[in-house]
This record gives structure tokens, C-alpha cells and sequence, in this order.
């Protein structure tokens, strides 16, 4: 939807963007372009020798059934991610917004996990989730069940994705919180002369009012799960067992840091940009004809 | 009655009694703190407990021992303290740069039609898409060329560099009637008057939560600063904290683990800061 | 500082006034930097070794600088020397070697460095299961060997003894490693019978170079870019196969990829364990049980008696910048020439835990009794000069060794799930292995 009201003139505007567009500019465009550039390139990690390499990265991705397997995996990673993060965010964040004792506390406690450094998280992860030694084996034991996520897929994934998801609930609760605390009281006490209660208020007021708010955070959350998880993958398994939790971009890690094989990294991640960038804008799209922004 | 109370009790009924709220709560703080509780526990334990995988869910109180020690100056290496301080004006420096630049950009792209303000929007837009770790060699070939390198602003301005604030600054501005922009108009405001007096008390809550995250994810930054800078007087707290875990070695856990508290302290200062702003901020814009 | 350190600095002090040049420098001592990937404790190490050296001259002064992990280091100094900014010295890991024999113009080889300055860096006083790993297939030292360690057998006396065996004779063939790890099941009560970390370094580079068996063509690599990878062959598929029999009987308990095997032995949970030398210093301290070193199991069906296994660990690489002065190469070199002595070098082991890379260093570390005070610590070294350097057991020199270990890794697991039986495991790693390999030389050739 477009705003009806605007203020005239583009020089204001230019201004304003200045200082934006330099920095993005020469700190994100310009290596970004270099990247893309590389990903058709065949060069060795020093820049000594490049060889212009044509599609050459990119067919060889596409032709690698294990590349393409990955794609797939990569979806439903971060669509769990970003599900569970989400999802869990609201329910907190509805009952933390209520008038109740302690939700200071609450509130304080909920943000917490994201302040936790990656490094030590990463380390009790995988003390806590070992299928030997760590707390949750013996817990599920009593239940039956046999931990085992180094061998098995499913456990592998349950336990990359809860890891991941952990830390962006505090994310999503706190901007979920300042969503719910910037919707107007006179549309709430509307709903309040309407008699409208529990869920009925909550999808029919509160989720359309929130509605920018979650688009954004999904936006967010997909851009999380797809690139900034693979510190906590790497923690845990290593994209094993196998292949099973080898998102995209632990592959682009390993390519790009570890092998230091920069065309094939720069080449996944450019696919890797357009697949988000895909999502991103089909989830505009639906939202616009949702009649949401 | 207030509107405040009015608005906290109308939520108040929107779950079925406080009993369901505190349990789900309750539920959820003990499953997110739980990992937190662990990394205390470990802090106060000897050295190699966490390698042999002995953590038990109560702290040992003498451990506690492990923290004055860390805070005094340590001889020869850079000092806890030291790293902190480096870590909050770096963590500060993101947040503040990102927030201004953000809300700038997100004001011209949402109050404004020029041409190309959809290109700039998605051009802002994709810097979401990539991170640094991937654009690493480019990105210090850029700072090198700006004789940036080993610098504070080597440090900070490649990571101000993305548009998660401009993204939720827009998304906030759309939910902005438009009878408010015309009401300001009729008054004769500008469109910086209009920034300063309406857009900006308006955004309030959002610039909070986002404070709060930007000055996280500034202090959480790992690689970028750790290959940008070579001086150790450069070094963050998190640099630090993985300069103190080494394979094969005799890494000193309960060390690790409380330096992983102590590395949690300002941001959480900063969360009780802000979450304070957030009920201060509506209150005030609803008066 | 004690006096046997005081002595170490009076001798080294002594041995650097004879390199030409260093004695007679003048004003400002020339600034080194050398990039590093030691955290921890090693970390503190190695600055005492560069304050050693600080100390004992006065014309170079050496700044060690913690950069991540060993990829970290490599990417952070890769970026360095693409924006003209390397620093002089590099720590590399071995995995490395190939990319780093590749750069060409950023690096100077060790034999390169020597002849430059007419700093004397001799191969021959490297022990030369560590020396062939870094060294060209004529004996040039293209890197100056470091860290090291090699993978052994870590035993639990305390299990061990439950389970009725005898916990002053480790199993010393695959087939008593078999029946203990049963036994220590059935009788011993333990968790995990036997363990692993490093899954290929172990299992098929160190065991090939054991049972002087190949891991890839060309000599392991050594001599050409074009080497192909053949390590499925029949005595490696035998031990994979063994591996996955014992991993359902549950005598064998798989614990992930690279050092995540490293958890279990010190928690005491395993009887029989395969880990770097190097975990010596934590479990030390960490354990609750009589740890015991042995050395790496062999099979008698595929060799008689075994050779030695392959180093692992880091080594230093000399770093080219635009604006680098033949002054501050040799400083690079003196620092080397240093590292190189077997006071240094056997202080170094000593406290860290690492092998001794010099003949010096261990004859040292043996004549001050240090074997004796400490049983165990000898047995890597043990290991390494076991049988004879063949060419399987050199050690490897194929690019992106790092993607290839995680192709064996990933299909292992694969096979371990029953998915796949040991021969396809093994070929379909091979098969992906190769067409790694064969990037790689596209990439580098010129």
C-alpha cells in the first residue's frame, strides 16, 4: 500500500540517504560485487593466478545432486527456524505484555539468551546435547528414548535447529514486545466495547496490528537461519551425520574459510542471495495481497 | 484509571487468568536460562570439569572466587576489563551509528517519491543477504585502502554497513496515518520538524528493541574484528573469550565460562535500560 | 625464571651473536609479526617463547598475535597479503600445506629464506617423520616444522582392570584392540568400549602410513598435483569394515568429526580411545582415572611390523609483502634459527605436550630425565620413529586435504547408519574426493 500523503521535493531525501548509501555503498556493495565477480572466476586463495571460468561454478553446483539435496534441506531448516523462533516469541511475548507480577523479570530474563557469546554457547550446546556425557541423553533415557544425533538425521536436526532457534526467540520476543506495546489503546478499547476475548482478540486485533512487525521479523529470521547458523552447526555436527544438516551456507563456510575454493564459494553465494532474496519477495507479495504491508 | 492500566488490564484478559501466564512463562524462562544457568555453574567449577563433562546444576560457592580474580589487572596479558570497554564503544559505536543512519534512510524511503527510491530500498534491502564472513577478503581490501586497518573505525563502520534498521524503520513508519503527516503539514512543519517532533517520539519503542539488538549483535561480532584488527589492544571481550579455548590444551573452563558471564553484564545492563523505555515510551506518546 | 632457563638464554644469546648481520644491528630492533592460531594456555606458551627471544637479542623483537582458528588465521592472512599487509610469519596447519606450497610469490620457502639471508636452517636436525611432511620430494624445507603431535592409542587403567585385562599391556594389534574393547563391554562395565577422534586422520591416513599402504597416487601427492586418491583399497575397506562390525556390536562408539571424539576419554566413559598426543597436558589434569598412552594398533595381516604414523599439528610460513626489507627476512630467519634449538624446542614440548620436532629437542628431553619423571610422554615420539619414512608414510601433500576429510567423514557416517557397507563408503569418497583434487589443480595451475 502507498502512502497518499507525502512531502514534495527529492533533495531532502538525497540527503537523508547520503550517509546510508556511502557506507553501504563502499563497505557492502563494492565486496559484494568483487564476490560476485569471483564466482566466475577460477583463482587460486592469493590472487596470483584468475582465469576466467565462465558459468563453470555454477553448472557444477547444479549438476551435483548432493548441491541440490541441499537446497532443499537448507528450506526446511530455515523454515523450522524461523517457525519455532517465531512461534514462541509470540506466545511469550502475548503473556509477558499482560498485566501481570514480575513481567519486568520475565521480560529481563527472555532477552538474556541472545547476550550469551556464540563462542560459550556453542561450547555448552554441545556438552548438554551429547549423546554420552550430556544431560539431555540421560533425561530422554528415562522417557525411552535413545539420543544419538550424531547418528541419526532427525535427533542431528531437532538439535541444530533448537540451537539455532534459542537465541532468536530472545531476538523476536523483544521486538514482538515493542509491537504489542505500539498498538494505539482506542483500537483496543474498541475491541474491548465488541466483547471480543482471548484468540478471537488475538488474531482479529493484535496479529493485523502486528502484522508489519512479523513481517519484518520473518524477513529476519530466514535471513538468520540461512546465514548466520552455521557457527552453531558447526558446533554441533559439522553438517553431519552424512549430509543431514549441511545447510547452504555451511557449505559456503567451508568452501569459502576453510578449503579457501573462493570461486565455488562466491558462486553458492550468489544462489544463496537470489534464494532469499526469492522468499523475501514472494512473502512481500503474499502480505500485499493479504492486505497487510 | 489510566490508560496504562486500562490497556495492561484489557491484555491481562486476554489469557484465560494470571495462573496460565505465569506457567507458560515460568516454562519459557526455565528452558531459555537454562543454558545461562549451565555456563554459571561451569564458571564456579575447577578447570578441567567441563572436559570431563562433569556439570551438575548447582554452582560451586567457593568457585565464586574465579571472579575478582579475572577482574584484577593481569599481569602481561590484555585485561578483562579492558576488553569490556573496548567491546561496549565498539557494541555503542554500531547501535547509535546504525539507528541514525537507518532512520534517516527509512524516513526518505517512506516519506518521500523521488526517482529510484525503490532501487535504493532494495539495494539497501540485499546487504541483509550477505554476511561478513563471506566478503571477508573484499571487505579488508576496502578498510586497507582507507588505511583503516588496526583502527576503531576499521572496526565499526563495515558492520554499521546493513539495513536491518532501516527494514523495521520502514515497516514501523507504514503503520504512521497518514491524517498525522497532513495535520503536521497544515501546521506548517517541514519535513524535519516532522522527523524530529512526530516521527521520532513515535518510533520510541521500536528504536529501544532495536538498541537492544544492534548493541548485542555488535558485542557478539566475532571474525570481522578479529581480522581486522592486529593490535591486542584491539581485541573484544568475544576475541578474547575464544582466545581462552584451545583444542588440545589445558583450557582453563571455569575461566572461559566466567568471562562468558562477566562478557553478558553490560549487555544485559542495557536490556534493564531499555525494557524500562519501553513502558516510559508508551505512556508518553499516549498522553 | 629457573636456572636451566637462564642457561637455555645464554646459550641461545651466545648462538645468535654468530648470525651475521643481527649482532651488528643498530638503532631500532627490526618489528616481526607472526600471526597464530594457539588459544588457551598454548597461546601463553608460545608468547614466552617470543619473550625468550626478545630477550636474548636485542635487534629484533618478535609480536605473536592470536588470529582464530587455524582456517581464521589462513583467511585473515590471506586477506592480509591480498591488501599487501601479510604478516612475516604464519602459523599454517598441516592440512594447509598443498594451498600454502601453491602461493607461489606470497611465501618464502624455508631453503628460499636460508639462501637469502645465509641464515643456517638445516633439514637435517628434524626428525624425519616431521621434517618429510613439510618438505619438498628433493629434502628443501618448504616450512618451518612447529607444533606436532600424532594420533595414539589413551587407554583407562581403571576400566581396563574391572574388565580383567591387564592395565600395564595395551593391545598392540586390532585383533587384542577388538577382543578388549568386547571385554571391556561385557566385563568392564564401561559406557564406550572404544572411541575415535580424527576419523581419517586416523583410520586411513596414519593407518595407510602404518601398513605403508597408499592414500593417494604420485606418493601421497608429493610429487605432482595429478596424484588421484586410491585409499579404497583392500586393507583400508578391511579396517573400515571392522570399524562398522564393531560399531554394531556396540564395541565401537562413533563421536563425530575432527577433535569432537576428544570428549569422552577425559569424562572416563571409554575404555579404549584414539586422540591426538597432544590431549596429553588436559588429561593430566582433567582425569579422574590412571590414563595410559600406547601406541597406534597395527594389523599383522596387512604388515608385519609397523611403520611410523603421520604428524599433524602446525607449521610456520615465511610471508612476502611489497614493502618487506632483506633486514626483516632475516630477522624472520634468526627468529627460526632460534625456534630451531633443542633448549627451545625441548622447553616447548615439555610444556605444551606437543612432539619435539628436532633430534635435539627429544635427545634433550631425555637427558634431563623428562621421560622418566613423566611415563607416556615418550610414546608418540616412539611412534614416529617407528619402522622406517616410506614414501606412504611421509605424510600427504593434496590440496583442500581439509574438504577431502570431510568427505570421508560424511560417508563414514553414512555407512555407520547402515546406509552404505565400507567398499561403497570408501569409493564414493574417493570418487568426490578426486573431483576436489582435480579443482584444486585447475586452480593453482598457471
Amino acid at each position: 500500500m502507498e502512502r497518499r500523503t507525502i512531502f514534495p521535493g527529492w533533495a531532502t531525501p538525497a540527503l537523508l540517504l547520503v550517509p546510508q548509501m556511502a557506507l553501504t555503498v563502499l563497505l557492502f556493495l563494492w565486496p559484494t560485487a568483487v564476490a560476485v565477480r569471483a564466482s566466475v572466476m577460477r583463482a587460486d586463495p592469493f590472487g596470483l593466478s584468475e582465469t576466467f571460468a565462465g558459468l563453470d561454478n555454477f553448472t557444477a553446483l547444479f549438476t551435483d545432486p548432493l548441491y541440490l539435496a541441499a537446497i532443499g534441506r537448507t528450506l526446511v531448516f530455515c523454515g523450522a527456524v524461523t517457525g519455532l523462533a517465531l512461534g514462541l516469541a509470540v506466545l511469550l511475548a502475548v503473556f509477558a505484555d499482560a498485566d501481570i507480577r514480575g513481567r519486568g523479570a520475565y521480560r529481563a530474563a527472555l532477552v538474556w539468551p541472545y547476550a550469551v557469546a556464540p563462542a560459550a554457547a556453542g561450547v555448552i550446546w554441545a556438552l548438554l546435547l551429547h549423546p554420552q556425557i550430556g544431560g539431555v541423553a540421560g533425561l530422554l533415557k528415562h522417557l525411552g528414548i535413545a539420543w544419538n544425533y550424531k547418528l541419526n538425521d532427525t535427533q542431528a536436526m531437532i538439535a541444530v535447529v533448537g540451537a539455532s532457534a534459542w537465541r532468536q526467540v530472545s531476538y523476536n520476543f523483544i521486538f514482538v514486545l515493542a509491537g504489542l506495546q505500539s498498538i494505539p489503546r482506542t483500537i483496543i478499547d474498541a475491541a474491548r466495547m465488541d466483547g471480543a476475548r482471548g484468540w478471537r482478540r488475538f488474531r482479529t486485533i493484535l496479529l493485523p496490528m502486528l502484522a508489519p512487525t512479523l513481517a519484518f521479523l520473518v524477513v529476519v529470521n530466514l535471513v538468520y537461519s540461512a546465514f548466520e547458523t552455521f557457527g552453531t552447526i558447526e558446533a554441533l555436527t559439522q553438517g553431519g551425520p552424512g549430509r543431514a544438516t549441511q545447510t547452504l551456507m555451511v557449505k559456503v563456510y567451508r568452501d569459502g574459510v576453510v578449503n579457501l575454493d573462493l570461486g565455488a564459494s562466491a558462486a553458492q553465494s550468489v544462489v544463496l542471495m537470489a534464494l532469499v532474496m526469492g522468499l523475501t519477495a514472494l512473502q512481500f507479495h503474499f502480505l500485499r495481497r493479504r492486505g497487510g504491508r | 484509571m489510566t490508560g496504562a492500566d486500562l490497556r495492561a488490564r484489557l491484555r491481562g484478559n486476554l489469557v484465560a487468568g494470571n495462573l496460565v501466564a505465569h506457567a507458560v512463562l515460568l516454562m519459557g524462562t526455565a528452558l531459555f536460562l537454562l543454558p545461562i544457568w549451565l555456563v554459571f555453574v561451569g564458571s564456579t567449577l575447577d578447570s578441567g570439569a567441563i572436559n570431563r563433562g562433569d556439570i551438575g546444576l548447582l554452582p560451586r560457592l567457593e568457585g565464586l572466587a574465579i571472579y575478582p580474580r579475572l577482574l584484577s589487572p593481569a599481569p602481561g596479558g590484555v585485561p578483562v576489563w579492558r576488553m569490556l570497554a573496548l567491546s561496549f564503544a565498539m557494541a555503542l559505536a554500531i547501535a547509535a551509528g546504525k539507528i541514525a543512519v537507518s532512520l534517516l534512510s527509512a524516513y526518505a524511503v517512506a516519506f518521500f517519491r523521488f526517482p529510484g527510491r525503490m532501487l535504493c530500498f532494495w539495494l539497501l534491502f540485499i546487504t541483509l543477504m550477505l554476511p561478513v564472513e563471506v566478503r571477508i577478503i573484499p571487505t579488508f581490501a576496502v578498510v586497507a585502502d582507507f588505511g583503516m586497518v588496526n583502527t576503531f573505525a576499521g572496526l565499526v563502520l563495515p558492520l554499521t554497513a546493513s539495513a536491518t534498521a532501516t527494514l523495521l524503520f520502514r515497516q514501523a513508519f507504514v503503520l504512521v496515518p497518514d491524517e498525522l503527516v497532513e495535520a503536521a503539514r497544515m501546521d506548517g512543519a517541514g519535513p524535519w520538524r516532522f522527523l524530529r517532533d512526530v516521527l521520532i517520539p513515535l518510533s520510541r519503542t521500536n528504536m529501544a528493541a532495536l538498541f537492544v539488538i544492534l548493541f548485542v549483535y555488535g558485542w557478539n561480532q566475532y571474525l570481522w574484528p578479529l581480522v581486522v584488527a592486529t593490535d591486542p589492544r584491539l581485541d573484544t571481550i568475544t576475541v578474547g573469550i575464544v582466545r581462552m579455548i584451545g583444542p588440545e590444551s589445558r583450557t582453563a573452563w571455569n575461566e572461559v565460562m566466567a568471562t562468558a558471564i562477566l562478557a553478558m553484564l553490560p549487555p544485559t545492563l542495557v536490556v534493564l535500560a531499555m525494557l524500562r523505555w519501553f513502558v516510559k515510551g508508551l505512556t508518553e506518546s499516549e498522553r | 625464571m629457573n636456572r636451566r632457563e637462564l642457561l637455555a638464554g645464554t646459550a641461545a644469546s651466545a648462538g645468535l651473536a654468530l648470525v651475521p648481520g643481527l649482532a651488528l644491528a643498530q638503532g631500532a630492533p627490526v618489528q616481526i609479526t607472526f600471526w597464530h592460531a594457539m588459544a588457551g594456555p598454548l597461546g601463553d606458551e608460545l608468547k614466552r617463547l617470543c619473550d625468550a627471544f626478545n630477550a636474548v637479542q636485542k635487534a629484533v623483537v618478535v609480536e605473536p598475535v592470536f588470529k582464530g582458528t587455524y582456517p581464521e588465521t589462513m583467511t585473515a592472512a590471506i586477506a592480509a597479503f591480498r591488501a599487501g599487509k601479510a604478516p612475516h610469519l604464519v602459523q599454517m596447519y598441516e592440512v594447509g600445506t598443498g594451498s600454502m606450497l601453491a602461493a607461489g610469490a606470497a611465501v618464502k620457502q624455508v631453503w628460499q629464506l636460508a639462501e637469502e639471508t645465509g641464515v643456517r636452517l638445516d633439514p637435517a636436525i628434524y626428525m624425519p617423520a616431521v621434517r618429510s611432511y613439510y618438505s619438498l620430494p628433493d629434502g628443501r624445507m618448504a616450512s618451518m616444522p612447529f607444533n606436532s603431535s600424532t594420533p595414539i592409542m589413551w587407554c583407562n587403567k581403571d576400566l581396563f582392570e574391572r574388565a580383567g585385562l591387564d592395565p600395564e599391556r595395551p593391545p598392540e594389534t586390532w585383533e587384542q584392540v577388538m577382543t578388549a574393547a568386547e571385554a571391556l563391554r561385557s566385563k568392564g562395565g564401561a559406557k564406550v568400549g572404544m572411541t575415535t577422534a580424527w576419523p581419517t586422520w586416523v583410520h586411513l591416513e596414519c593407518f595407510g602410513a602404518i601398513h605403508d599402504v597408499p592414500f593417494a597416487t604420485r606418493a601421497n601427492g608429493f610429487e605432482g598435483l595429478d596424484a588421484e586418491l586410491v585409499f579404497n583399497s583392500p586393507p583400508m575397506r578391511s579396517h573400515i569394515t571392522r570399524l562398522l562390525e564393531m560399531a554394531k556390536a556396540g564395541t565401537f562408539t562413533y563421536a563425530g568429526r575432527g577433535a569432537a571424539g576428544d570428549s569422552l576419554y577425559p569424562a572416563g566413559e571409554t575404555g579404549i580411545s584414539f586422540n591426538s598426543s597432544g590431549i596429553r597436558a588436559a588429561v593430566v589434569r582433567d582425569a579422574r582415572f590412571r590414563p595410559m598412552a600406547a601406541q597406534l594398533p597395527y594389523d599383522p595381516a596387512v604388515r608385519a611390523t609397523p611403520n611410523n604414523s603421520i604428524i599433524g599439528g602446525a607449521s610456520l610460513w615465511t610471508m612476502t609483502a611489497p614493502d618487506r626489507s632483506a633486514a626483516e627476512y632475516k630477522a624472520v630467519a634468526s627468529f627460526l634459527a632460534f625456534l630451531a634449538r633443542p633448549d627451545t624446542d625441548a622447553s616447548w614440548h615439555q610444556r605444551t605436550g606437543y612432539v619435539p620436532v628436532t633430534l635435539g629437542g627429544a635427545g634433550l628431553s631425555l637427558a634431563q630425565g623428562y621421560y622418566a619423571r613423566n611415563p607416556g610422554a615418550d610414546i608418540p615420539i616412539r611412534q614416529l620413529n617407528r619402522g622406517e619414512v616410506t614414501v606412504n608414510s611421509k605424510g600427504l601433500r593434496l590440496g583442500r586435504l581439509t574438504e577431502i576429510r570431510a568427505i570421508v567423514e560424511e560417508e563414514f557416517e553414512t555407512a555407520l547408519q547402515g546406509k552404505q557397507n565400507a567398499g561403497a563408503a570408501l569409493d564414493t569418497a574417493v570418487a568426490r574426493g578426486n573431483k576436489v583434487l582435480r579443482e584444486f589443480e585447475k586452480s593453482v595451475s598457471r
